[in-house]
């Protein structure tokens, strides 16, 4: 009778110890998944997505409800990264990507409004009333908010010209011949 | 000397014959020079010439801005008709700031400031010359000279190493130099050795350059602290590392500098620039160019004015035979392809090639056989069939992984591939994504951080307007209340007034 009792007794505390062990292992907060796809959002809240901000994004993006192809400013990278992530083959075909832009002030139009500056996410454009506005490009990820709030139409979006110091090889073709 | 020679490497047909047998020759003046504010490593120059200004020989045109830049200078007498942008002599064949000078043919120097005593001059006095020179990397590698003889305030420095392997095909430049101006070479090694305060310097020179050998040997005779190598013909010799460990023994760790062990290495050309500067106060306004390919009727090495366009100098090549397949410049291993021929020479342009179909024999791709001749061949060590296997399916981290980071792009693995795969240009692809990848990154990152803080400032301006607010009402709330229990005192007080008045 013992040794049933010790045995039976040393099973539940080693398999007790492994259950408490696993437990800690594989803790799971929240859902990790909208926190990292949070995360690769460029988190501007610039809501083109049509989302309040990226977060709610995420979390559509997580669950389905969205497709990986919404965040116009992460452009095809973004959703490319997105579908590798969750497993998706992303149509980027549709994706309108003319790459990425960066936000200009026209100085020709700026009357120096100050609205544009206001509603920057990132703080990227600077300038005081009655004064020429600079969008620090930098700063900017082309989410385009500022070119809604500009009463003159001074501030447009346009695509990131290649420098020689962005310019890298593009990928090689292998014109793979028939080997019989 | 004992030698260790480095792993892998490839001994590719070395074509100089074309052109090792002509002396130097000055090429001549173009009617406009085409001189980009960017020849060097590092940041671009500042324009300080305006349009329609009129500049001498060897006078400023663009200032070094930052720490790694190179100055610019007017290489003739002219007219400044144009600050603007001209194509780059660059795969890409995208625009590059360019200030263009219409020379005048008299080719007037501007003041210059040369020295009878360089040696009299401290270490950092040579430094300052050779930065105010522009003098950059003559081998093809552009990186400011001024700013690697400034290394032993880092580390010091006990060897300095003059490259003179030219390892790439077709290239004669460094021999020709070396052949014809090897006692002003080691008079430039010399200033060197007192700049980086180095004890002896090693002119390293591959075999199959006997007569430059000689020349270098002669001039060095007497100079007990230059000793002049001579190593086997073996691509890539002329590469930093692979030389370093040849004539030291010593590898330079992955990731590493070759001036952590205490070494610096410089080429011949720059030697001499280094010599011209400081001897006589020339700044770099010329280089030695080998012009060369079998689609040139008659190769040569040109003493060309930086700047000149490549067309004129194939003009006085005897012009071009046929259509060239492949313009390039540098070598045929790891030379920049030019997008045309309007393209200007510039500080790093060693070679100008314009080669035949024939000799660029493209070759159609197969799959790869894993017959590991690309291993065998890679001077680095690294395992080329796995690295490419991984940037093909997109999977630039698992080539990271591999060791992409350390590799050379020396080419030497494309060349022995049997099935023709573009190996090399996987690696440069993919080391250009890696780093756009990164940049995009570190905006991504700051982006982010620059949001968050703006959203928590709008949070706390909005808690801090809501606290004075409420902070407002009660005080509003405590004054109307005082108001309230002040109102009765009062009354009681015009009441005794009353009644005092009243009494
Ligand atoms: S040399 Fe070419 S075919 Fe041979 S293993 Fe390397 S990549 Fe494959
Ligand atoms: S290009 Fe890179 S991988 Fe290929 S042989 Fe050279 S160092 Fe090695």
């Amino acid at each position: 009778m013992y040794a049933a009792i010790v045995s039976l007794t040393l099973m539940g505390l080693i398999l007790g110890y492994g259950l408490a062990q696993a437990a800690r292992w594989f803790k799971v907060e929240g859902n990790p998944l909208v926190e990292e796809i949070d995360a690769m959002l460029p988190g501007s809240q610039c809501g083109q997505c049509g989302f309040p901000g990226c977060s709610p994004a995420a979390e559509a993006i997580a669950s389905g409800a969205a497709p990986v192809t919404l965040c116009p400013p992460g452009g095809k990278a973004l959703a490319e990264a997105l579908a590798a992530k969750l497993g998706v083959t992303a149509d980027l075909g549709d994706m309108e990507d003319a790459g990425p832009k960066l936000a200009v002030v026209l100085p020709e139009l700026c009357t120096g409004c100050t609205r544009c500056f206001k509603v920057c996410p990132t703080d990227a454009i600077i300038g005081a009333p009655k004064q020429l506005h600079l969008v620090i490009k930098d700063a900017c990820t082309g989410c385009g908010k500022c070119v809604e709030s500009c009463p003159s139409e001074s501030v447009v979006l346009r695509p990131i010209e290649a420098t020689l110091k962005s310019w890298y090889w593009p990928k090689p073709q292998m014109n793979l011949v028939e080997v019989v | 000397m004992k030698l260790t020679l480095f792993r892998g490497g490839v001994h590719p047909p070395g074509f100089k014959e074309q052109s090792a047998s002509q002396g130097i020759e000055n090429a001549p003046l173009p009617a406009r020079l085409y001189v980009p504010l960017q020849q060097h490593l590092g940041a671009p120059a500042q324009a300080i010439v305006r349009r329609g200004q009129q500049v001498l020989k060897g006078e400023l045109i663009g200032r070094a801005s930052g720490p790694i830049s190179a100055a610019v200078h007017a290489p003739t007498s002219g007219t400044v008709v144009a600050i603007g942008k001209h194509t780059a002599p660059h795969p890409s064949g995208l625009p590059i700031e360019t200030v263009v000078i219409e020379a005048d043919g008299n080719d007037t120097w501007c003041e210059l400031h040369p020295c009878d005593t360089p040696f009299d001059l401290d270490p950092d006095a040579i430094a300052a010359k050779v930065g105010e020179a522009g003098i950059v990397g003559l081998g093809g590698a552009t990186f400011p000279s001024a700013v690697k003889l400034k290394l032993k305030n880092r580390n010091p420095i006990h060897t300095l190493i003059i490259n003179g392997g030219e390892c790439e095909p077709y290239l004669t430049c460094d021999d020709r130099l070396m052949r014809e101006e090897s006692v002003a070479i080691v008079e430039g090694v010399r200033l060197m050795l007192r700049a980086l305060e180095a004890q002896r310097a090693l002119v390293v020179i591959e075999d199959n350059k006997p007569e430059a050998f000689a020349a270098m040997h002669a001039a060095a005779e007497a100079v007990s602290e230059v000793e002049v190598v001579q190593v086997p013909s073996l691509y890539p010799m002329g590469s930093e590392k692979q030389m370093i460990e040849t004539v030291l023994g010593q590898e330079v760790p992955a990731g590493g500098m070759s001036s952590d062990l205490g070494v610096v290495v410089h080429n011949v050309g720059t030697a001499f620039a280094v010599h011209r500067a400081v001897r006589f106060g020339e700044p770099l306004i010329e280089r030695i160019t080998t012009v060369a390919g079998s689609a040139i009727v008659k190769p040569r090495n040109l003493r060309v004015r930086l700047g000149t366009p490549v067309e004129a100098l194939f003009a006085y090549c005897g012009g071009i035979k046929g259509e060239p397949a492949r313009l390039l410049m540098g070598g045929p291993m790891m030379g920049q392809v030019l997008p045309n021929m309007q393209v200007p020479v510039v500080k790093g342009s060693s070679g100008i090639l314009a080669l035949t179909a024939q000799e660029v024999n493209e070759q159609s791709t197969a799959n790869c056989i894993r017959c590991s001749r690309c291993v065998r061949a890679c001077p680095v060590g690294l395992v080329p069939l796995e690295m490419a296997g991984r940037i093909r399916v997109g999977d630039f981290k698992g080539a990271e992984a591999w060791g992409l980071r350390d590799c050379l792009s020396c080419a030497s693995c494309s060349y022995v591939c049997p099935a023709h795969i573009p190996l090399v240009q996987f690696f440069n692809h993919a080391k250009g994504e890696l780093t756009a990848r990164a940049q995009a990154d570190h905006k991504a990152k700051e982006t982010r951080r620059l949001a968050e803080a703006r959203s928590e400032r709008m949070e706390r301006i909005k808690a801090e307007k809501a606290a004075a607010a409420a902070a407002r009402k009660a005080a509003r709330a405590k004054k109307a209340a005082e108001e309230e229990s002040a109102a009765p005192a009062g009354d009681s007080e015009t009441s005794t007034e009353q009644k005092e008045t009243s009494a």
